[in-house]
């Protein structure tokens, strides 16, 4: 190994690695301890019902569509900070990071009084045919809300460091506005844009507080796995609750990995450095 | 293919990046931009590149107004100093970007594309790093690709900006008459800009010296570094020393040392003049018009040695520079006793303001006939 300047490889890792057991990996390793009460049949049992089902189908479906939706939204409005300069830009950053701070559940209760059939909104949208409380959808716009802060945070310092020289060697050589962004800005910014999108969705995945308050709840309609993890701890079916928490957790890790392999291949071009 | 530059003036808040410019850069002709940062030659290229408007003022080409054309429409090739290069394209992906973004009825072929690629690779001597990435190719080679990708589209004009400035000496030495081959072999207009003095020497057909959004001279560059036609030039171009003059008479002088009886022109009272290095003689005989100086250093840089001298008359340290092998023949030590005399000189007089600005066209050139010493 190459000699470093500052020493403590050793003490690092050694701290990383007894961290990271005591923090992440012993609370998993209990929780999969648990979930061996009802063992492996069990598991298959309660994947079979499908209002277990219907809850991981809205809460991963929801989560993936919402970091999707982040992405794109959190692209534009990156842009917009990072490129422009306008009255109020400053504000419009500082917004961005408002549902990091707000309690869970004060955003959820703020959600639903202004998209509530009778709320400030709501009023508006439900003659239209458009009913956002108390459904998927207003799963969604919850889930949407809260991981939009990570899409444009790791976003933003990446925009921030492209080189106007490219933009203006592409146009020079022939592109349009629209070829300089699909071939050149986009393909610099995907890498980055798969660990927003990555946050963005683990966030949604296990977002508890606000989405139960807009959701309503409703089997098989609007109720999120969270929810049934919850409401199993409350019948003190311990069991049951570990064994739903590990089928989360091996769903979270595929897609986690998944979009970890697409981000390696994405930039393959930043892989092997001269 | 005549570009003609009139009256470009270009204002950003704060100052005045160009100032009533006008060029004509012909078919063929390699063109330098050279001055100090903030001199407007950057702005220039990049209106010609189609990056930035002027103010005012016009460009045509052969007639036809070259500025309404946008960049992707001006058939130009850019080379940035940091290469800007698309990294997260292959070699040829990033020299194949200008052929590939045209629209379908123009775009050429695959194969064609891949033909003109593999050209244009042999000829910037790339062929084998076709498939790397910009982050595996060392700076002169990133630059190398840079040009190849510029030249891909066929440009009619080839601008670039600051080409060698991130490179280190030697790889920058050898660029350069690389790019000085590579021009001659394509004939292709190439303006540069360059803050190098010394660049723009030894590369260009013409030079176009800058200072603060103005055209100082514009000239070959034997003419530019022999006869500068204003204070700035003899001070940005070579190294030079500066003496001042006073009227004496009908003549002028400093120290120890006047110009010939009957040299002096006009109503100046004060004068200031720019003498090359190479053009001091050292040996000056006895009864002949002279400095009494000191040898001070003698600082060996390979086939020639610059000296510095100090001369006690006008409190002054000058610099000269002589071929090493005359050092031991003229027995050229620390501390030795000289008699200097300026061979060639350029003067400008100064007007009578406090602060000694330089009268604007009026110049002298002084040259000594009995040019060898010893």
């Amino acid at each position: 190994m190459r000699r470093r300047v500052l020493p403590g490889f050793g003490l690092s890792l050694g701290f990383a690695v007894t961290y990271l057991g005591l923090i992440v990996l012993l609370p998993l390793a209990a929780l999969a301890w648990k979930a061996s009460d009802v063992g492996f049949a069990g598991i298959l049992k309660l994947l079979a019902s499908p209002r277990t089902l219907a809850a991981l189908k809205l809460s991963f479906g929801g989560a993936l569509l919402a970091a999707g939706i982040n992405v794109v939204v959190g692209l534009m409005v990156t842009w917009a900070l990072v490129r422009y300069r306008f009255p109020g830009r400053r504000i419009l950053d500082a917004l961005i990071d408002l549902p990091f701070a707000l309690p869970t559940a004060v955003a959820g209760i703020a959600l639903t009084a202004i998209y509530a059939p009778n709320g400030w909104f709501g009023r508006w949208l439900v003659p239209l045919g458009i009913q956002v409380a108390y459904t998927p959808l207003g799963v969604l716009l919850a889930m949407v809300f809260v991981g939009f802060p990570f899409v444009v945070r790791t976003l933003q310092p990446v925009l921030q460091s492209l080189e106007q020289d490219v933009e203006d060697a592409a146009e020079s050589l022939g592109a349009t506005g629209l070829q300089t962004f699909l071939r050149v800005v986009l393909p610099t910014l995907v890498p980055t844009l798969l660990t927003g999108f990555a946050l963005a969705l683990a966030r949604a995945v296990g977002e508890y507080g606000s989405v139960i308050f807009i959701a309503g709840n409703i089997p098989l309609r609007s109720e999120i796995a969270p929810l049934l993890i919850v409401q199993r701890l409350d019948e003190f079916d311990y069991a049951t609750a570990a064994a739903l928490g590990v089928v989360m957790l091996a769903f979270s890790l595929v897609l986690l990995v998944l979009v970890s392999a697409l981000q390696r291949w994405t930039r393959r071009w930043a892989e092997q450095s001269a | 293919m005549t570009l003609a530059l009139k009256r470009l003036s270009r204002h950003f808040p704060d100052i005045a990046a160009l100032d009533d410019v006008s060029l004509d850069i012909a078919p063929g002709e390699f063109v330098a931009l050279v001055g100090p940062s903030g001199s407007g030659k950057t702005t220039l290229l990049r209106i010609l590149a189609g990056l930035d408007y002027p103010d005012e003022g016009s460009v045509t080409q052969n007639g036809q107004d070259f500025l309404a054309a946008s960049a992707r429409e001006r058939n130009v090739g850019l080379v940035f100093q940091h290469y800007a290069l698309f990294r997260h394209l292959t070699v040829r992906e990033n020299v194949a970007f200008g052929l590939r973004v045209r629209p379908r009825r123009r775009r050429p072929s695959r194969d064609q594309i891949r033909a003109r690629v593999d050209e244009l690779l042999k000829r910037v001597q790339l062929a084998e790093l076709g498939n790397r990435y910009p982050s595996q190719l060392s700076g002169g080679q990133r630059q190398r690709v840079a040009l190849a990708r510029a030249l891909a589209v066929e440009p009619d004009v080839l601008l670039l900006d600051e080409p060698f400035g991130a490179l280190d000496a030697q790889v920058r030495t050898a660029l350069r008459r690389w790019l000085r081959e590579l021009h001659e072999e394509l004939e292709l207009t190439t303006v540069f800009v360059t803050h190098d003095q010394e660049e723009a020497l030894e590369l260009a057909d013409r030079i176009v010296v800058m200072n603060k959004g103005r055209i100082e001279q514009v000239g070959r560059p034997h003419e530019v570094y022999q006869d500068p036609a204003t204070p700035f030039v003899c001070e940005f171009i070579g190294r030079t020393n500066r003496i001042a003059l006073e009227r004496r008479g009908d003549t002028w002088g400093a120290g120890g040392w006047s110009l010939p009886a009957g040299a002096a022109g006009g109503l100046f009272r004060s004068a200031v003049g720019y003498v090359r290095p190479e053009h001091l003689s050292l040996l000056v005989p006895e009864g002949q018009p002279a400095w009494e100086a000191k040898l001070r250093h003698v600082y060996l840089a390979g086939s020639i040695a610059h000296l510095d001298i100090y001369v006690a008359d006008i409190d002054q340290t000058l610099e000269v520079d002589v071929a090493s092998e005359d050092l031991a023949r003229l027995a050229l030590t620390p501390g030795v006793a000289l008699r200097v005399a300026p061979t060639r000189l350029v003067a400008f007089p100064l007007g009578d303001g406090p602060a000694g600005v330089p009268v604007v066209g009026e110049r002298w050139i002084m040259r000594r006939q009995n040019t060898e010493q010893s």
